[in-house]
C-alpha cells in the first residue's frame, strides 16, 4: 500500500514537471493556455492524492479550488482576453527553444541535486514532492524570462504558483494550506480581472472602440 | 485586545466606509482620522500588549515597526488630503477613483499592520501579499501607459518575489517538522525560535536563501530592485511615500525575523555575509545610478534603494552596534524619505512635470517648499545635524572597527550619493526660476513634523529610546 501510494505521488509530481516542459515550447497563446489548464488539472490530482495518502481532508478543498479556479476559470478568462485583444493568431517569437529546453533540463537536475540530499530526514513522500515542486518553480521562472508577451508571462507565473502549491500540499500537516491556496487564487484573479481589464479598457478608449463593438456584433 | 482592534480593525472598518462614501472631502478627512486612531492604538501597545496567541504576537521588536508604520501612515493621510485636491482639479483623478484610492490606502495599512503583528509565518506571508496587491492597484491608478507598465512590472516582480518567499516559508516549516511536528505550532514565531536549536540546518539554509531573495525583492535590494523606481515614479506621490517609508520596512522586518531564526540554529550558515553583500551591492549600484536620473521621483526612489542597502548591510554586520545602527537608520530613513516625497509631490504639482530639467529656482519662487526640500535632502544624504548622520556615522564607525575595507566601500557609496543628490537638488532649488510658479495649497505640517523629529533625533536621542533600541538590538542577535 505504502509503496503504491508513493509511486502514484511520484508519477503525479513528475507529470507536473513534464507539463511544465510542454508549456515551455508552446508558442501559440491559446495552445499555451490549454496546457496551463492541464497543468493545474495534474496539480489537482496530485493534491487530491496527497489528501488521500496523508488522510488530510482539508487538502481535498485545496484540490477542489485548484480544479475550479486554476484549471477551469482562470485559463478561460485568459482565453477570452486573448480573443478580445485579437492575439489568438499571434505566434510568439521565443529565441532558441532548444537551448531553453536544455536549460530547463539543467534546472530540474539542479533542483533534485539540491533538494534530495537536504531532505534526507523528511519522509520520502514529502521529499520527492518538494524536489519536483522546486523544478516546477524554476521552470516557471525560466519561462517568465524567455517570454515577452504579458499573457504568457501570466501563464508562466501560474505554473510557478502550481509548483508552490505542490510543495505546500507535500509538507505534511502544514496548516493554512487551504488559506494560502485561496490567497494565491485571489492574487491571480485580481491580476487577470483588475490589471487586464484596466489595459483593455484603456486600449478600447483610445485605440479601438469600434473593434469591440464590431466584435460584439459578430457574436450576436 | 482593544489596542489590537485599533491597529487591525480600524483600517478594515475605514476601508469599508471609504469604499462607499462618495464625497471626497469627507473621505479624505475620515482617512486621516482613522489613521490617527490606528496610530494612537499602536502607541498604546507599549503599555497594553495582547496575549501571545497562535496568530498574534506583539513583542519589543515589532512594536517599533508598528508605531513607525502607523505614524507615517497617519502623516501621509494628512498630506494625501491636500495632494488629491489638486489631482482632482487637474482631472488626473476622478471622484470614483478617489474612493477606490482611499479604500486601498486603508487595505494597505491593514495588510502591513497584520504582517507586523502576526505570529504565524503563513499569515505574515498572506498579509505582505495583501499589502503588495493594494499598492499595485494604486500604482496603476493614473492609467497612463507608463503607470500601467509600472504596475505590471511591480506586480510580476513582486509576485515572483513573494512566491519564492512562500517556497522558503514552506521549507522553514519542513525544517521545523521533525522537531515540532505539524499543526499551527510549526508556523508560530515564538515556538519556532524556542525550538530552532534542533532544526535541520541544511534545509533551513536553503529556506533562508529563498526568503532572502523573495522578501529581498520587496525590500528593493539590487539586483531585484527593477520594480521600485517605476512604482515610485508613476504612482500618486502619497503612495511613493508609504512605499519607501513603510512597505520596504515590512519586508525587511520579515527578513529580520527569519534571520533571528537562523541565528538560533547552530550549524546553519551565517546570514551576515549574504546580507552584507546584497546591501553593499545595492548601495553602490544605486549611488552610481543616481547620477543619470532625470525624473525627480525616480531619483529619490534610487535613494531608497541606496538606504535599504545601508540598512541591510548594518543588520548583516549585526552585533549590538550594527543592529542598533540598522534600526536607527531604518526609522530615520522612513521619516526623512516620506518628508521628501511630501515636498516632491507638491513640487511636481506646481511644475506640472516630474522632469528635473524643467524645474528651477524653487527656493526663490516657493521658499518654504524649496528650503524644506533642501533640508530633506541634507538629512537624507547624512549631513549633520540630522538623525541620518548619527545612524550612518554609527554604521560606518562600527564597520570600520571590524572590516575597514567594507567601511571604505560604504563611505564611497555614501559620498557618491551625496554628490548626485546635491547636484540635482541645487539645480531644482537655486538658479533662475524655470517652469510654472503658481501658488500651491500645500500641507506643510506632515513634512515639518517628520523633519523636526529627524532633527531632534540628530541632536539628542532621549535615553529611554536609546535603551529600548539597545534592548531590541540585543534581541536581534
Amino acid at each position: 500500500m505504502h509503496a503504491i501510494s508513493f509511486d502514484v505521488a511520484k508519477i503525479l509530481a513528475g507529470s507536473l514537471v513534464l507539463t511544465s516542459f510542454l508549456m515551455i515550447y508552446q508558442v501559440r497563446l491559446l495552445a499555451l493556455l490549454n496546457v496551463l489548464g492541464v497543468h493545474a488539472f495534474v496539480l489537482a490530482l496530485a493534491v487530491a492524492w496527497q489528501a488521500h495518502v496523508q488522510a488530510a481532508p482539508e487538502l481535498y478543498i485545496t484540490a477542489a479550488i485548484t480544479l475550479i479556479f486554476k484549471s477551469a476559470l482562470i485559463p478561460e478568462a485568459l482565453r477570452r482576453i486573448v480573443v478580445r485583444l485579437g492575439l489568438h493568431r499571434e505566434i510568439e517569437n521565443v529565441t532558441s527553444l532548444g537551448l531553453v529546453m536544455l536549460a530547463g533540463v539543467g534546472l530540474v537536475a539542479l533542483s533534485l541535486e539540491v533538494m534530495l540530499p537536504v531532505t534526507a530526514q523528511a519522509d520520502p513522500l514529502t521529499r520527492t514532492d518538494i524536489a519536483l515542486a522546486l523544478s516546477v518553480v524554476l521552470l516557471g521562472l525560466l519561462m517568465m524570462v524567455t517570454r515577452r508577451n504579458a499573457v504568457s508571462q501570466v501563464a508562466a507565473f501560474l505554473s510557478l504558483e502550481n509548483g508552490i502549491d505542490l510543495a505546500a500540499a507535500g509538507a505534511r500537516g502544514m496548516p493554512l494550506v487551504v488559506e494560502i491556496s485561496i490567497a494565491f487564487s485571489v492574487l491571480v484573479a485580481f491580476l487577470v480581472i483588475g490589471v487586464f481589464l484596466f489595459r483593455i479598457r484603456e486600449r478600447f478608449d483610445t485605440v479601438d472602440m469600434h473593434a469591440l463593438d464590431a466584435f460584439r456584433g459578430d457574436r450576436k | 485586545m482593544i489596542t489590537l482592534i485599533g491597529v487591525l480593525g480600524v483600517p478594515l472598518i475605514a476601508a469599508a466606509l471609504l469604499a462607499v462614501i462618495p464625497d471626497y472631502r469627507l473621505s479624505a478627512r475620515l482617512n486621516g482620522v482613522m489613521s490617527f486612531i490606528a496610530f494612537v492604538a499602536a502607541t498604546l501597545l507599549f503599555w497594553r500588549r495582547p496575549a501571545i496567541g497562535d496568530f498574534i504576537l506583539v513583542d519589543d521588536l515589532n512594536v517599533v515597526f508598528i508605531v513607525l508604520s502607523t505614524f507615517v501612515g497617519f502623516t501621509t493621510s494628512v498630506f494625501s488630503a491636500s495632494y488629491i485636491g489638486h489631482e482632482l482639479e487637474t482631472g488626473r483623478l476622478t471622484p470614483a477613483y478617489l474612493r477606490f484610492y482611499h479604500a486601498m490606502f486603508q487595505v494597505m495599512m491593514f495588510g502591513m499592520n497584520l504582517a507586523l503583528v502576526s505570529n504565524n509565518i503563513g499569515l505574515m506571508w498572506v498579509a505582505v501579499e495583501l499589502a503588495t496587491l493594494s499598492t499595485v492597484m494604486m500604482v496603476g491608478i493614473y492609467r497612463t501607459h507608463e503607470a500601467l507598465e509600472a504596475a505590471w512590472k511591480y506586480f510580476i516582480l513582486g509576485s515572483v518575489g513573494i512566491a519564492l518567499a512562500l517556497f522558503g516559508t514552506i521549507l522553514v516549516y519542513l525544517a521545523a517538522h521533525s522537531e515540532i511536528g505539524g499543526g499551527l505550532d510549526g508556523m508560530a514565531w515564538t515556538v519556532l525560535v524556542a525550538h530552532a536549536r534542533g532544526f535541520d540546518p541544511a534545509l533551513l539554509d536553503i529556506a533562508f536563501v529563498f526568503l532572502l531573495i523573495g522578501y529581498g525583492t520587496k525590500v528593493g535590494l539590487a539586483p531585484m530592485h527593477a520594480w521600485l523606481p517605476d512604482a515610485h515614479a508613476e504612482g500618486p506621490t502619497p503612495i511613493s511615500a508609504v512605499l519607501s517609508g513603510l512597505l520596504l520596512n515590512v519586508a525587511l522586518y520579515a527578513l529580520l525575523r527569519f534571520k533571528m531564526l537562523l541565528a538560533a540554529c547552530p550549524g546553519g550558515i551565517a546570514p551576515g555575509p549574504l546580507m552584507i553583500t546584497l546591501g553593499l551591492v545595492s548601495l553602490l549600484f544605486a549611488s552610481v545610478m543616481l547620477y543619470r536620473r532625470r525624473d525627480i521621483k525616480r531619483m529619490f526612489a534610487y535613494s531608497s534603494i541606496e538606504h535599504m542597502g545601508i540598512i541591510v548591510f548594518a543588520f548583516g554586520m549585526a552585533g549590538p552596534l550594527g543592529n542598533f545602527a540598522g534600526l536607527l537608520q531604518m526609522v530615520m530613513h522612513s521619516l526623512t524619505k516620506s518628508a521628501i516625497f511630501f515636498s516632491v509631490g507638491h513640487v511636481a504639482q506646481i511644475k506640472g512635470t516630474q522632469r528635473i530639467a524643467e524645474m528651477g529656482g524653487l527656493a526663490e519662487s516657493h521658499p518654504l517648499l524649496g528650503w524644506s526640500l533642501i533640508a530633506g535632502v541634507a538629512a537624507i544624504t547624512g549631513l549633520p545635524p540630522f538623525g541620518v548622520f548619527a545612524s550612518e556615522f554609527l554604521v560606518v564607525s562600527s564597520t570600520f572597527a571590524r572590516q575597514p575595507v567594507l567601511a571604505a566601500l560604504l563611505v564611497l557609496g555614501l559620498l557618491l550619493a551625496l554628490g548626485a543628490l546635491f547636484m540635482r537638488v541645487s539645480a531644482i532649488a537655486f538658479g533662475p526660476v524655470r517652469g510654472p510658479a503658481g501658488p500651491v495649497q500645500a500641507s506643510y505640517l506632515p513634512m515639518f513634523a517628520h523633519l523636526a523629529l529627524v532633527l531632534i533625533a540628530g541632536v539628542y536621542l532621549p535615553a529611554p529610546l536609546v535603551a529600548w533600541f539597545q534592548h531590541v538590538a540585543a534581541l536581534l542577535g
